[in-house]
């Protein structure tokens, strides 16, 4: 391993390659930045460009790329409540008060610091657990991935209703009906297209996002501009407020990054996971381990709810390599993109991987430290130029949040449809936002309901249509108790606290 | 039981899934597929259950009204006016172009929510435009159909 390790480091060192690391880190923020424009069009974006250079060169650029868009897309979320990576939804649970509070640079600069230590704290675990964490997420079968998927719906609804949970679940189906949309994965029979040719390949996730999120909260700071709570939040958006950390700040975070560092990196290792279950995993977990007076601040800037997503989807950025390289499965849609982009290079990603080309392997891994490094540099002394996006005033920030949205849609499709369904599913959104209708559990939704169909299709063929399946495995059958766990516990809190409030 | 916006929302939804669930027993499958233990049509019509039994229960469980929207308050003119501006730019854009569209879509946007500044819409419209249009065709190199280009002769 050592030498791998002095090979990768020898390789990621070279002068061409920390420019590519700087470069991507770079692109990929501004991307990320941008509401709409994710990791996956940037690294798309990036492919033709890297065919250019050695496998290991172009690998790096991409890996750059990955992390920068992961690293900017918390700045959208924090300033504009327009989370352009659903990696970065979670961080606008309490990024986005928090701006609203004046302390926007505080916020920015809470994660920035946890996206350096979650990210850097990932990539040793990735250092020296790699070839055994494979083995386990080999052992992970159907079953106990469509548990898991389940569990992360269920958490999220669970987490992100603030008591409302019978609505989040209804979003989360809303999610999974969307998903369905389309062709079917294996048969391709189309589902409720209606004989419409444009819903054929399904809905975009991109659309989807950017009409729950980024057209969706413009329409929303429109309609209640005249509210008199709306204005007030506004205007002290107007405050950036200092980007030091005070020393109470600074404790609450290293308690929160170590644990959530682990809880990211494991998730990112489990293929179809990724970036954003382990942002909201680590949200709803960080919730249960501080204390009830910190609890009550959750949702409403708290530190720990910030700085626990925010280290937990670059931890899962990390994780999510170790399937890619080890394996040749993807940990992530955007995954999936640079495995194609390997495919591309003639390089076969699988356990061989780092002894047939240790320099691919162990240079990506070192590159992703050297990255932290620069992502650091590059953001917190750029952060008050950054948050001056919030001083852009209202008239002409909304049209340009539309305008990105509407171009970041058309460009992928160049089909005037995507437009007026995106317009549709926005004007939905506001209207079920204005009645406290939470958006993330459809997205989680939405990006597992072909996985997850995908799953419980193997799981019954292989059980030939029977149920035992759900508790014929320890490990599935934990997965689901913990998950009829949280349903039961949250319906009976909602009913509990339901009769109070009527007496 | 009181009658509440979001149970009404809630009793929406739970005819949406019924006609999901409808929709979801009428897709068509290979008929060797039929009896198999999954086809196209089996998590859909899980799904249509499981939307139909969460909004059955926010319908029927009682629930006090602790949402209260000022109603007078909100802005439903100017939204509606932006919805309709998307929607035209939508309409408008394949016919006439990306640059043209975008750009009188951005400054209507901004003399809707009432900007009166030309010189700014103007700046942070057709320039505007032009420079992310540049960025996207002539860097990044992303094609954009723009016949009102083409016909005045900018575009090849």
């Amino acid at each position: 391993m050592t030498e791998g390790i002095l090979i990768g480091l020898k390789t990621a060192l070279t002068f061409q390659n920390i420019l590519m690391v700087m470069v991507g880190c770079f692109f990929g923020t501004i991307i990320g930045m941008l509401p709409g424009l994710g990791p996956m069009t940037a690294i798309a974006l990036m492919i033709p460009i890297t065919y250019g250079f050695e496998p290991a060169t172009g690998l790096i650029l991409m890996a750059g790329v990955y992390y920068g868009a992961v690293f900017g897309g918390s700045t959208s979320s924090i300033l504009l409540n327009a989370p352009g990576v659903p990696g970065t939804v979670a961080t606008s649970f309490d990024g986005y008060p928090m701006a609203q509070q004046g302390k926007a640079g505080k916020a920015l600069a809470i994660a920035a610091w946890s996206s350096f230590a979650g990210g850097t704290l990932a990539t040793f675990y990735l250092l020296f657990l790699a070839p055994s964490l494979s083995k386990v997420s080999l052992s992970f079968r159907s079953p106990d991935y469509f548990a898991l998927m389940l569990l992360g719906l269920t958490a999220i609804a669970a987490f992100s209703s603030k008591g409302q949970f019978l609505k989040a679940m209804m979003m989360v189906v809303l999610g999974l009906m969307l998903a369905s949309v389309g062709q079917d994965s294996l048969s391709d029979i189309t589902r409720f297209t209606f004989n419409n040719m444009n819903l054929t390949d399904g809905i975009s996730f991109v659309l989807v996002v950017m009409a729950t999120f980024a057209m969706s909260e413009a329409l929303t700071i429109i309609l209640k501009r005249n509210d008199p709570s709306a204005v007030a939040k506004q205007v002290s958006l107007t405050e950036l407020g200092s980007i030091k950390i005070n020393k109470e700040e600074t404790g609450q975070m290293l308690k929160t990054i170590p644990r959530n560092s682990i809880i990211g990196f494991i998730i990112g290792v489990l293929p179809g996971a990724g970036a954003t279950i382990a942002s909201f995993l680590a949200y709803g977990m960080e919730r249960n381990f501080v204390s009830d007076k910190e609890k009550e601040k959750f949702g409403k800037g708290s530190v720990h709810g910030l700085a626990a997503p925010e280290t937990a989807n670059n931890a899962a950025c990390s994780g999510a390599f170790v399937p890619l390289l080890t394996l040749g499965i993807p940990g992530s849609g955007t995954t999936a993109v640079m495995l194609g982009a390997l495919l591309g290079f003639g390089i076969q990603p699988g356990p061989r991987l780092y002894i047939t080309n240790p320099e691919i392997f162990w240079s990506v891994i070192m590159s992703m430290y050297i990255g932290m490094v620069i992502l650091l540099i590059l953001n917190l002394p750029l952060i008050p130029y950054i948050a001056r996006i919030l001083a852009v005033p209202k008239n002409f920030l909304i049209p340009l949040i539309l305008f990105f949205s509407i171009t970041g849609i058309y460009v992928m499709s160049f089909n005037n449809f995507d437009i007026y369904l995106m317009i549709g599913i926005a004007v939905i959104a506001t209207f079920m936002r204005l009645y406290d209708f939470p958006m993330p559990p459809l997205i989680l939704a939405f990006v597992l309901g072909g996985l997850m169909e995908e799953n419980l299709r193997r799981s019954l063929l292989l059980s030939n249509g029977s149920w035992e399946f759900l508790w014929d495995r320890p490990l599935t059958a934990s997965i689901l108790t913990v998950t009829v766990l949280i349903v039961i516990w949250h319906i009976y809190k909602t009913l509990k606290a339901n009769r109070t409030k009527s007496y | 039981m009181n009658i509440n916006t979001t149970k009404v929302i809630s009793l929406l939804f739970f005819v949406f899934s019924a006609f999901y669930l409808y929709t979801a027993y009428n897709i068509q499958v290979f008929s060797f597929d039929e009896n198999a233990p999954f086809n196209a049509k089996t998590f859909p019509i899980y799904l249509g259950y499981a939307g139909m039994f969460f909004s059955g229960l926010k319908i029927i469980l009682p629930e006090p009204n602790t949402i209260k929207i000022n109603h007078k308050y909100l802005e439903y003119k100017k939204t509606a006016i932006l919805v309709i501006i998307a929607l035209i730019y939508g309409a408008t854009i394949l016919k006439v172009g990306y640059f043209l569209t975008t750009s009188l879509f951005l400054a209507f946007s901004y003399y809707a929510l009432g900007e009166r500044r030309w010189y700014l819409i103007f700046a942070l419209s057709f320039p505007f435009v032009g420079a992310f249009m540049y960025l996207l065709h002539g860097v990044l190199e992303i094609y954009l159909r723009d016949p009102f280009l083409k016909t005045i002769g900018v575009m090849g």
